[in-house]
Formats: structure tokens, C-alpha cells, sequence
């Protein structure tokens, strides 16, 4: 009997990098979009909270097609 | 479809009766920390997992295919009657948990079950034991770990960067990002669990003949099943959501988030790199991480507790049941119309036991405090029940109803 310790180990690191990338990121634009104001700052703020929601709707998009194959 | 005999009509029945309850047992994977966090009403949560779940069982049936995993060497003479007293042994397994409202996985119980029956019909050259070791056992233990590092890690991170943010603009943003890795969750189940039924009822077909060996499962095994699946996943198993979403730390919407998205990364990565991860041991595992990762939440390691001894107790339970189903089974016809009703008294009794403290869509997101205190004797009842059944002497009609009071009436 052999335990797949590589295949485990993957598991865990990919695991890990994904939730806490995705998760950094989506509160990144969470927080991005929570600034207040009208002015450049809260322009700026949107336009990378927008980059944000499509970098996680993207992995979203990926997770399905994982799903799916 | 002329060739169906009544005992594999009997199989495809007891099958998607397992589905039924895998859905209701499982709702809370996806849902539980949506519903307790309020990120969705508990009805609206439920229907959308029920969608989702039905989808998924349209995606694929690559796992269908590979249902007992080599675990139960298939050459070794499986017969319509084994799958039989597996199921059985899996529903009751499930059942018994689902009062508890402990979150056991639904796979080991049907593995169990498998595992059971194959060593009381066949012996034990009928089953791959370092399958078991490798398949079932390693990812048990690494699955809730898995997650609930990353879930911890993710929580602290969705804390730490949200610091200076105003809650009430961020709740919006935490409430969308729940509602979507739960979908995603939904899915996975979908596609994992459903087509686990349609292996079942695939491999009952091919053991009666009625298919070739090898075959694809026909369409009208993946409408069933997905159907089973999704309706017993919209009934909502509110007892194991309750436990899930409130039992186990008081979730907030980021803990929720972080949480949910660990589960899902966990069970994607994990079933594309070849590991069959339990949806359940995954979801309460990042549940639990998600707990331990922000300063100041309560973790209630009794629930924690209870709930690992039933994983742990999960794979030996439906095991011992089903094989002792599967010993009368094996007797002929009056046995397996023994096991049959049996079984339906054990699903009657469960349900009647049920009603005592019903859980329902209305009281689900109450404090669980009450719940923890009546729920540990029906933990060990289950302990209980599991072997009362197996004999099958007592009759398990009264066996269930006593589990929270313990009358002696059942011997």
C-alpha cells in the first residue's frame, strides 16, 4: 500500500493559495467599493474593485468547467 | 427495460431513497452558513441548492462510473440482494445521524454499506482493503484539515484587510460572495453524490443483466437520481443546518464567505487531482477553521466532538448494518422482504422521533444551546440502534422511538 503524499501534499497547497487568494482578493474589491466618495480616490477605487469581482468570477468560471469535465 | 425483476426494481427504489436522504442530509454543506448568516432566507437557500444539485447531476458521469472505486472487488460476484442490504444500511446510518443532526458523510455511509454487505455475502477477498485505506480513510482525516486551514487563513486575511471598512458597505459585497462559492458547493454536490446513486443503480442493471457491462448510466437513471437528490436537498435537513451553521461557532458573513469558498476550493482541487474528498467532512471542516480564525468567536468543540466521533463511527455503523442485512438478504426472498420492511419501520420510527423536536425553515436560525442538550443521548442511541439492527431481533420500530427517552422497550 502506498499513500500518494504528492498528490496530497498538492491538494493542500492548492487548496490553500486558492481560497486565500480568492478570498484576499474578493475583499479586496469589497473594500474597494466601500470607499466613500465621488472624487478620484473612489473612481479608482471602483475601477480596481471591478478588476477584482472579474478575477474571482473568472476562477468561478474555471471551478465550473472543473466541474463540468 | 422488460428484464427488470422485482428485487432490481426493489434495488432502484431503496437507491433513490438513499438519494432522497443524501439530498436532506447534505443541504447543509452548502447552505448552512448562508442561511445562519442570513445571506439568503432558508427557503430561497434550499431551492437554489435543490436547483443546482440537479444540474449537476447532468454534468458529468464520470464518477458514476467508478462508484465503488475498487473498494469492492465487483469480479468477486456482486448480486442485486448485496446492493440491496448496502443501501439499506446506508439509509439507516443516515437517518439516525440526520436525528442527531450530526453531519456525517452520506459517501462513507454508502461505503460502509458497500463494505459491509460485500464481507458477510462474499467474505473478505471481495474487499480491497488498501483501497480502503487510501480511498476512504487518508482522505477522512485530511479533508476537514485541508480545509480548515484554509478557511482559517482566509478568514484572518478577509478580517485583517477589511479592518478600516465600513460593515454595513461591505455586507452587500460578503453576501454575494456567499451566495456564489455556495452555488459553486451546490454543484460539486451535485455532480458528485447524484452520480454516486446512479453508479448504485447502474451496477444493480448490470448485476441483473439488464445492461452490458461497462454501459453508461441510461438517461432515465440520471433524471431519477438527480430528481431524488434535489427534492431531498429542497425538504431541507434542518437539524444538520442548524448544527452546521449555529452549532459550531456563530458564523459571520466574512467567516461564511472564507468558509465556504475554502469548501469549495477543497472539494474542486481535490476531485480534479484524483482524491474523493467527503462534501460533508469538507464543509464542517472549514466551518470549524473558519471559527478558530477570527479573534474573539466561541468554537464549541463538544459539537466538534460529537461530530468527528460520528465520522469516525460512520463507516463501522452503515458497515455492521448492512451486513447484517445482508446476512438475511442472502436468505432468499423472505429475507429480503424482512430487511425491506424493516427498513421501512426504521425510516417510519426516525421520522415519528423526529416530530418530538421538529427543526424546521422557522426555528433553524434559533440559538442551539437547547438542541446540544437533547442531542447527545441520541448520539449514543445511534451507537444503539446500529447493532439492534443488525441481529434484527428486536424490532427496530420500537428501537428508534426510544433513542431519546431510552425506554426499555426495546429489548
Amino acid at each position: 500500500m502506498t499513500i500518494d503524499w504528492h498528490a496530497l501534499g498538492t491538494v493542500l497547497a492548492v487548496t490553500l493559495l486558492s481560497t486565500v487568494g480568492l478570498v484576499g482578493v474578493f475583499t479586496l474589491g469589497i473594500v474597494g467599493m466601500s470607499r466613500p466618495g465621488g472624487g478620484g480616490a473612489g473612481v479608482l477605487g471602483r475601477t480596481a474593485a471591478y478588476v477584482c469581482f472579474a478575477a474571482c468570477a473568472a476562477a468561478v468560471a474555471y471551478g465550473i468547467d472543473l466541474i463540468a469535465g | 427495460m422488460e428484464h427488470i425483476t422485482l428485487l432490481i426494481g426493489l434495488v432502484i427504489a431503496t437507491a433513490l431513497v438513499f438519494d432522497f436522504t443524501n439530498g436532506f442530509h447534505d443541504t447543509a454543506n452548502a447552505m448552512a452558513t448562508t442561511i445562519s448568516t442570513g445571506a439568503l432566507g432558508p427557503r430561497i437557500a434550499v431551492g437554489m441548492s435543490a436547483v443546482l444539485n440537479l444540474v449537476g447531476a447532468f454534468l458529468s458521469v464520470e464518477v458514476a462510473k467508478t462508484i465503488s472505486g475498487g473498494i469492492v472487488d465487483e469480479s468477486a460476484g456482486i448480486r442485486p440482494a448485496m446492493i440491496f442490504a448496502a443501501l439499506v444500511g446506508a439509509i439507516v446510518w443516515n437517518l439516525v445521524t440526520w436525528l442527531a443532526g450530526l453531519p456525517s458523510s452520506s459517501s462513507h455511509a454508502l461505503f460502509g454499506g458497500l463494505i459491509g454487505a460485500t464481507l458477510v455475502s462474499v467474505g473478505a477477498h471481495g474487499v480491497n482493503g488498501d483501497a480502503v485505506v487510501t480511498k476512504v480513510i487518508i482522505p477522512a482525516v485530511a479533508a476537514p484539515i485541508v480545509a480548515g486551514l484554509a478557511s482559517m487563513l482566509a478568514t484572518r486575511l478577509t478580517y485583517r484587510l477589511g479592518r478600516n471598512a465600513d460593515p454595513a458597505a461591505t455586507s452587500r459585497g460578503y453576501r454575494a460572495g456567499q451566495i456564489a462559492s455556495a452555488g459553486l458547493v451546490s454543484l460539486a454536490h451535485g455532480t458528485n453524490d447524484a452520480q454516486k446513486t446512479m453508479g448504485v443503480i447502474t451496477l444493480a442493471l448490470i448485476a441483473g443483466g439488464v445492461i452490458a457491462p461497462g454501459s453508461n448510466p441510461p438517461l432515465w437513471v440520471i433524471c431519477s437520481a438527480g430528481t431524488a437528490i434535489a427534492l431531498g436537498t429542497y425538504i431541507g435537513g434542518w437539524r444538520i443546518i442548524r448544527t452546521v451553521g449555529r452549532g459550531i461557532t456563530d458564523i459571520q458573513p466574512q467567516q461564511g464567505f472564507a468558509a465556504q469558498t475554502g469548501a469549495a476550493a477543497t472539494i474542486l482541487a481535490s476531485s480534479h487531482l484524483g482524491f474523493a474528498l467527503s462534501t460533508t467532512q469538507v464543509c464542517s471542516g472549514s466551518v470549524l477553521g473558519a471559527g478558530l480564525g477570527r479573534t474573539g468567536a466561541v468554537v464549541r468543540w463538544g459539537t466538534a466532538g460529537r461530530m468527528v466521533a460520528a465520522w469516525a463511527l460512520t463507516l463501522p455503523a452503515a458497515g455492521l448494518v448492512a451486513g447484517g442485512a445482508a446476512y438475511l438478504a442472502d436468505r432468499g426472498t423472505w429475507g429480503v422482504t424482512t430487511v425491506g420492511v424493516i427498513g421501512l419501520a426504521v425510516c417510519v420510527a426516525v421520522r415519528a422521533a423526529s416530530r418530538r423536536k421538529p427543526v424546521t425553515r422557522a426555528n433553524v436560525n434559533d440559538p442551539v444551546d437547547v438542541v446540544t442538550v437533547q442531542v447527545t443521548p441520541s448520539v449514543e442511541a445511534a451507537d444503539e440502534v446500529a447493532p439492534a439492527i443488525a441481529p434484527v431481533t428486536p424490532p427496530p420500530a420500537a428501537a428508534a422511538p426510544s433513542a431519546p427517552t431510552r425506554t426499555p422497550t426495546t429489548a
